[in-house]
């Protein structure tokens, strides 16, 4: 009963959206289920935020070993979460001024828009940014021309980054228009590294993201497959977590 | 004291002296224009009109002008996100409390962010203004129809299993959230299946179907660019070989297969360039933000 109710609920739901690809008919009921979803994934934020907070709830009780920094997560959760919420801040819209809640609950100026503008923001770009310094540093350790492959991958690593900066103009900007040996399709700017970065994102880089996306296609497929048919139960957990 | 640690306290010290000295300059501050506002209500009838303020950021230079003047709350923000972005450099020095402080401000906020994004974009309009129609016009605003003023009963269905996936949370009741997870991971599947082959197997295949030899509208041979298509068939089948893993990579499929290698090097090396310069153009949006609109270096 536990997993059987899950199974043919899953099996449903995935075969009738299936049909509403090849049944024009169908068509109402995989908007309705996609509205559906969309609503479940918002809740599905809000499950998270409530596991956030007994995860954090559980480190303070415990006295943990920082817990003070739970402590900080949880102050962050519920001022964001109330600023937000409350609307602290917002103005109305201007065609419906007699409402105070219809303002966007991200309006410029409004307590949650500063949080967002001035932390969220700024965390979160600096927090991606700070991978520029590591992943520098990976490739220059793992970055060795050890076969010939790996000699491809950096080579193409360095034409791409220099061809796509001002350093690939600045370096090879100065090749002439002229035709090389008299052949008339190849001049020497084509081989300017700008040029060449072009030629190796539309031609070289092509074959191996299709064959790539192809792949993932057909995984994609299997998977989703199995998981309807009921062969791969995963998703439903152990029994002993019921 | 360690020679790493006085040279890290000399460097801060002269740059927090420097932050002070470009504050003392007049730097670091947000002006704003006043932007007066005034809205009449939209009831029938009514002719009430309801005023409020805007406010427009302007540059320092403006600060003279008329209806300009100094914003505390956006000068505040602005030092906040000038010490939230040193605070994660920071970690560059190592792991520090400044670091774990800004880290867990971060999580804390994103979390709340997400709630806040999911309850006023999702489940204001899609869940309580079909169940409460007439009530969420009221009250937010929507732009409902007079037409579909009438509640659509099959959205307590969502409502249902949103509960029950909230239940995951509960010791007891946590095998019921299995049945929203269902709906979900089921819905999942159905959308990818049919996408992902309708778009990438079936789309990327026929994008591969092209001519070998190219010809132009005068009847031209067109080298270079039977040179490109074959060039994308040929690596397109070699991948596709060397992905394909049924059979032994012995003989002739031994080179296919190692040309495909050589194809998937090339994109991997452009696809890590790419990546580099990406958190790059991020780190000088940063380092810009610090030195531009924080200290107001070369502004």
């Amino acid at each position: 009963m536990k997993r059987t109710i899950p199974l043919f609920i899953s099996a449903v739901t995935g075969f009738v959206l299936i049909g509403t690809a090849f049944i024009p008919k169908f068509v109402d009921w995989g908007n309705d289920a996609m509205a559906w979803f969309n609503i479940l994934a918002a809740f599905a934020f809000i499950l998270g935020g409530g596991n956030l907070l007994k995860m954090q709830l559980q480190k303070i009780s415990s006295q943990q070993p920082g817990w003070g920094y739970a402590a900080v997560t949880l102050i962050a959760f519920f001022i964001t979460l109330v600023a937000g919420l409350f609307k602290i801040g917002v103005y109305p819209n201007v065609n419906a001024a007699q409402l105070s809640w219809s303002g966007d609950f991200l309006q410029e100026g409004s307590f949650f828009w500063w949080l967002y503008e001035y932390i969220y923001n700024p965390l979160s770009a600096t927090m991606f940014a700070l991978l520029a310094f590591y992943i520098s540093s990976a490739a220059f350790r793992a970055f060795r021309a050890k076969n010939s492959e790996a000699t491809v991958l950096l080579v193409i690593a360095v034409i791409v980054l220099l061809g796509r900066t001002y350093a690939g103009e600045w370096l090879t900007g100065g090749l002439s228009d002229e035709n090389i040996l008299g052949f008339q399709e190849v001049k020497y700017s084509d081989f300017s590294l700008p040029h060449l970065s072009q030629i190796i994102m539309d031609v070289f880089t092509t074959p191996g993201m299709r064959a790539i996306t192809i792949g993932i296609a057909l995984g994609v497929a299997s998977t989703s497959l199995k998981v309807l048919l009921g062969v791969d139960r995963s998703y439903l957990g152990s029994d002993q977590e019921a | 004291m360690k020679q790493s640690t006085l040279i890290w306290t000399i460097l801060m010290v002269a740059g927090g002296a420097y932050i002070l000295y470009q504050a003392s300059q007049g730097h670091g501050r947000v002006f704003v224009r006043e932007v007066p506002v005034e809205a009449k209500s939209s009831v029938k009838g009514s002719e009430q009109t309801y005023e409020w303020t805007k406010y427009q950021v302007v540059p320092a230079k403006d600060k003279n002008q008329k209806d300009v003047r100094f914003n505390l709350s956006r000068t505040i923000g602005l030092w906040v996100a000038a010490f939230c972005t040193l605070a994660i450099f920071s970690f560059l020095y190592g792991d520090n409390p400044v670091y774990k402080f800004t880290e867990s401000v971060f999580v804390g906020v994103s979390a709340g962010y997400a709630m806040v994004v999911a309850f006023w974009s999702e489940i204001i309009p899609n869940l309580f203004g079909k169940l409460f129609p007439s009530k969420a016009k009221e009250i937010f605003f929507l732009d409902i129809e007079e037409k579909s003023m009438e509640p659509d009963l099959w959205y307590l269905v969502p409502l249902v299993m949103s509960v029950l996936l909230l239940l995951r949370l509960s010791p007891k009741g946590s095998w019921l959230a299995r049945w929203p997870l269902a709906f979900f991971i089921g819905a999942t599947a159905g959308i990818r299946l049919i996408s992902y082959l309708e778009a990438d197997f079936v789309g990327q295949i026929q994008n591969t179907i092209m001519p070998f030899i190219v010809f132009g509208a005068d009847g031209s041979w067109q080298i270079v660019e039977s040179l490109k298509n074959t060039i994308i068939i040929l690596g397109v089948v070699s991948c596709m070989v060397y992905f394909f893993f049924s059979i032994e990579h012995e003989g002739f499929v031994k080179y296919v297969s190692r040309l495909g290698v050589w194809f998937l090097m090339v994109t991997f090396g452009a696809s890590f360039a790419y990546t580099v310069m990406g958190r790059i153009a991020l780190l000088s949006g940063r380092l810009e933000f610090l030195f531009q609109d924080w200290l107001g270096i070369g502004s």
